[in-house]
């Protein structure tokens, strides 16, 4: 089978199990959906009977949608392995002309069309992003079917969860700006679902809104950038693009293509969440727990950083813009990073966490290393898909608690969950071999060596890898070591999550372990060039934007900063088991740190309470006041004026009416009245009268002949 | 002795047509003015029958008699007309009817 030729394929499979289970599911599904969709673990009293209530028809379900995206998973690497026999390693698929528009003006006077094709394009880059969105999706989706059994809405929750791989592959594949964004709100969209999936709870719903509408600000960025990409170039297409801006010079000041790449990086940062757009994912923890882990920590939010990967061409011209999305990166980063550090929420911290982890990948694209910022974003799916998803499986056992501060000592209760999370968390925290080492360490160094890149970035870099290695040893302890502060009827019901859930948490560790191999630093020689398979492979597609010369660096340098970060690493786990074990905070870890900066902290630097107070109370209400008073003054001004005028005119039409056209007709009913007066003397009713005036006619006549 | 000439009886049926015409213009009762036209209607019939004998054609005399049927048709008509207002109106004076008037 020719699987290149057949990209199309790869989004079909979870299209179809969507439709089929949004148009069939209720059948499939002996819930209903009305049926208060409970909480994960609040379920756990109707475990008894639960078993029976998993009919053959859900059976059904737990296999044909993740089997699409199994399917899909299957595809992408028969695609992926094609591709890379291929001579250029692009291969482009157009189906056809989706958008067809008029002829239009581009900037430099030439006449171009806007013309948006349904095509897929398969490089490197969007090999990756396939094989993480179906692999990655796949293990979440059999995840999911242990998660889900009990709660209700069971084929709805697949269906859109379906849907969004859909969307996210059509973002991935999409070989234009266009159809990419297609992908971009419709993974927005499912997003939105999938957030308000408990809708019965006003803080899913809330949350939902808020996801959906922070989007907006950053999309209204994308369109922008879109179509002043089109008006600049004439072209939406990847590959035109990169053809165009191959020539160009880099822009020594602040230029138009600063000015667009400033606007698609908005777009990235809505749907990555970077400062200031960040505060809905935190939010977005109300969703179901794979969700979390799949949307809102592996896939979706790392559609921003795919976008501007996708645009490095662009970026690579425009060094102010790239230095701004390095800032807001590092900046995004030691920010969630500090608020993380004192959340008590599990799934919190692990939100924070992954708005700090889309920070470091910023980083690595403002600084040019976009195969690095791929990297990482590649390592960060395989371990904070792990964390989410064990946090999901301790909330599972946890009867629905979420407070680490109610949980404890959980490490021999569930074994394989405790296991998987421990590398997950070393992972995260950058302990060498590890997938997140490998791809953290390198980002700190193009921080340090890329021309683009600065110390203070790297300082900001190295103080956000501490926190992060405290504050995931924090959850740590907090949840896994220690004494249990859990009441004794959760306490009862602690088992470990069934099969379904700990195989992918397993395979995730593995992942997680394994992944970083194919992207050892340069320093480490002794393991040969097959170690260092990902840059390499990425190549083709950043070839453009590498033309710059890397600064020499000498070795020990990299060494050093090496050791700094993996000692910065280790000493915050050692802080923080100082800190998290000791006995005072393990028994009542409610009075921990009541400081100033803690209660800033806790409170997440109250950027939701200013948000509250400038844009929502400040600009909405106070705007819509304004907006209304606009409106009865200027808008029905100018309807009441139009009416008043109207009557004024009228008046004249009335008397114009009155005097002139109705004057004509009674002037003309008049004339006749009075010459009435003396004509009808005449008929006096006499009939001799009449007689007479015959004869006087006769003689008349009579006379006039006879006078002749 | 003159002999008696067409022009003669000419002249007789002129004096009858005048002497009818003024009585159905001035006199009052409506019994007289039918009696008038019925005299107006002899004054035709006199010319009728002296220009047939003037001229040597019977046709005149024909008409004549048709005249005098039409006259005594109208005659009963009027009369029945005016009995018919006599018993509505209580009157026969043709000043006091005056109904046909704007």
């Amino acid at each position: 089978m020719n699987f290149l030729d057949h990209i199309w394929l790869i989004p079909l499979f979870p299209l179809f199990g969507a439709v089929v289970m949004l148009i069939l599911g209720r059948r499939f599904d002996p819930q209903a959906p009305s049926d208060a969709a409970l909480a994960p673990g609040l379920v756990e009293s109707v475990e008894d009977h639960g078993h029976h209530a998993i009919g053959a028809a859900k059976f059904l379900v737990s296999l044909l949608c993740p089997g699409m995206v199994l399917l899909s998973f299957l595809l992408s690497v028969g695609a992926a392995i094609e591709l890379a026999s291929t001579a250029g390693k692009v291969h482009q698929v157009i189906q056809f002309t989706w958008l067809a528009g008029l002829p239009f003006h581009r900037a430099d006077g030439a006449l171009a069309r806007f013309s948006a094709d349904w095509g897929f394009l398969l490089d490197p880059l969007s090999s990756v992003m396939i094989l993480i969105v179906t692999g990655i999706g796949f293990l979440i989706h059999v995840y999911s079917t242990g998660y889900m059994a009990h709660d209700g809405g069971y084929y709805r929750f697949f269906a859109y969860l379906n849907l969004f791989v859909f969307f996210m592959l059509m973002l991935v594949l999409a070989n234009n700006y266009a159809l990419l964004f297609v992908g971009w709100e419709g993974v927005g969209l499912c997003s939105y679902l999938l957030i308000g999936f408990y809708f019965h709870k006003k803080a899913a719903g809330d949350a939902a809104k808020k996801a959906f509408i922070v989007n907006r600000i950053g999309d209204a960025g994308f369109i922008l950038g879109m179509l002043l990409l089109f008006a600049l170039v004439g072209s939406v297409r990847f590959l035109d693009v990169n053809a165009a801006l191959a020539g160009r010079a880099p822009e020594t000041s602040f230029g138009v293509l600063s000015v667009l790449a400033l606007l698609l990086f908005l777009g990235a940062a809505g749907k990555s969440a970077q400062f200031p757009l960040y505060v809905w994912l935190p939010d977005a923890m109300e969703g179901p727990t794979p969700v979390s882990a799949l949307i809102h920590a592996a896939t979706m939010v790392t559609a921003g950083v795919y976008m501007i990967a996708r645009s490095s061409a662009l970026f690579a011209l425009t060094p102010e813009t790239s230095t701004i999305v390095a800032a807001v990166g590092a900046f995004t980063a030691i920010f969630a990073a500090s608020i993380a550090l004192v959340q008590n929420d599990i799934k919190r911290v692990l939100a924070y966490s992954t708005v700090s982890q889309l920070g470091f990948m910023f980083v690595a694209l403002g600084v040019g290393a976009y195969w690095v910022a791929v990297f990482h974003l590649y390592t960060h799916a395989f371990f904070k898909a792990l964390l989410f998803l064990g946090a999901g499986s301790v909330i599972h056992a946890m009867s629905g608690e979420q407070d680490m501060r109610r949980m404890g000592g959980l490490k021999d209760k569930i074994p394989v969950t405790f296991r998987t999370m421990f590398i997950g968390s070393l992972a995260i925290a950058g302990v060498p071999g590890l997938a997140g080492f490998f791809s953290k360490d390198e980002i700190l160094w193009q921080a340090w060596s890329s021309p683009l890149g600065s110390k203070s970035i790297f300082a900001v870099g190295l103080v956000t890898a501490f926190m992060t290695a405290f504050y995931m040893w924090r959850l740590m302890f907090l949840t896994f070591y220690g004494q249990p502060r859990m009441d004794a009827h959760t306490a009862a019901h602690i088992r470990e999550s069934p099969i379904s859930m700990t195989v992918p948490l397993s395979v995730l560790a593995l992942l997680s372990i394994a992944g970083g191999w194919i992207g050892v630093p340069k320093l480490w020689s002794v393991f040969g060039d097959g170690f260092r398979a990902f840059e390499h492979w990425l190549e083709p597609v950043f070839a453009a934007a590498h033309s710059a010369e890397e600064a020499h660096h000498e070795a020990s340098v990299e060494w050093l900063l090496m050791a700094l970060s993996v000692s910065v690493a280790v000493g915050a786990i050692l802080l923080a088991r100082r800190r998290y074990l000791s006995k005072a905070v393990q028994e009542e870890p409610e009075a921990e740190a009541p400081g100033l900066l803690h209660k800033i902290l806790l409170n997440k630097w109250y950027v939701d309470e200013i948000y509250d107070f400038l844009f929502v109370n400040g600009l909405a209400k106070r705007g819509g006041t304004l907006l209304g008073r606009f409106d009865s003054a200027i808008v029905d001004g100018g309807v009441n004026g139009a009416a008043w005028l109207t009557r004024f005119t009228s008046r004249f039409s009335i008397w114009w009416d009155t005097w002139i056209v109705d004057g004509l007709v009674r002037l003309s009913a008049f004339t006749v009245k009075v010459w009435s007066y003396p004509v009808r003397l005449v008929q006096n009713g006499l009939v001799q009268t009449y007689a007479l005036m015959v004869m006087a006619g006769l003689a008349v006549i009579l006379g006039y002949y006879m006078s002749r | 002795m003159h002999p008696v000439t067409t022009v003669h009886y000419l002249v007789v049926g002129l004096a009858l047509l005048l002497i009818g015409t003024i009585g159905v213009l001035t006199r009052r009762n409506i019994v007289v003015i039918l009696m008038s036209i019925e005299l107006i209607l002899n004054a035709v019939n006199v010319n009728l029958i002296a220009f047939s004998r003037h001229l040597q054609d019977l046709s005149g005399q024909i008409f004549a008699i048709f005249v005098i049927t039409v006259a005594v048709a109208e005659a009963a008509v009027g009369l029945g007309i005016l009995i018919a207002l006599f018993r509505n109106k209580e009157t026969v004076l043709a000043d006091e009817v005056d109904l046909l008037k704007w």
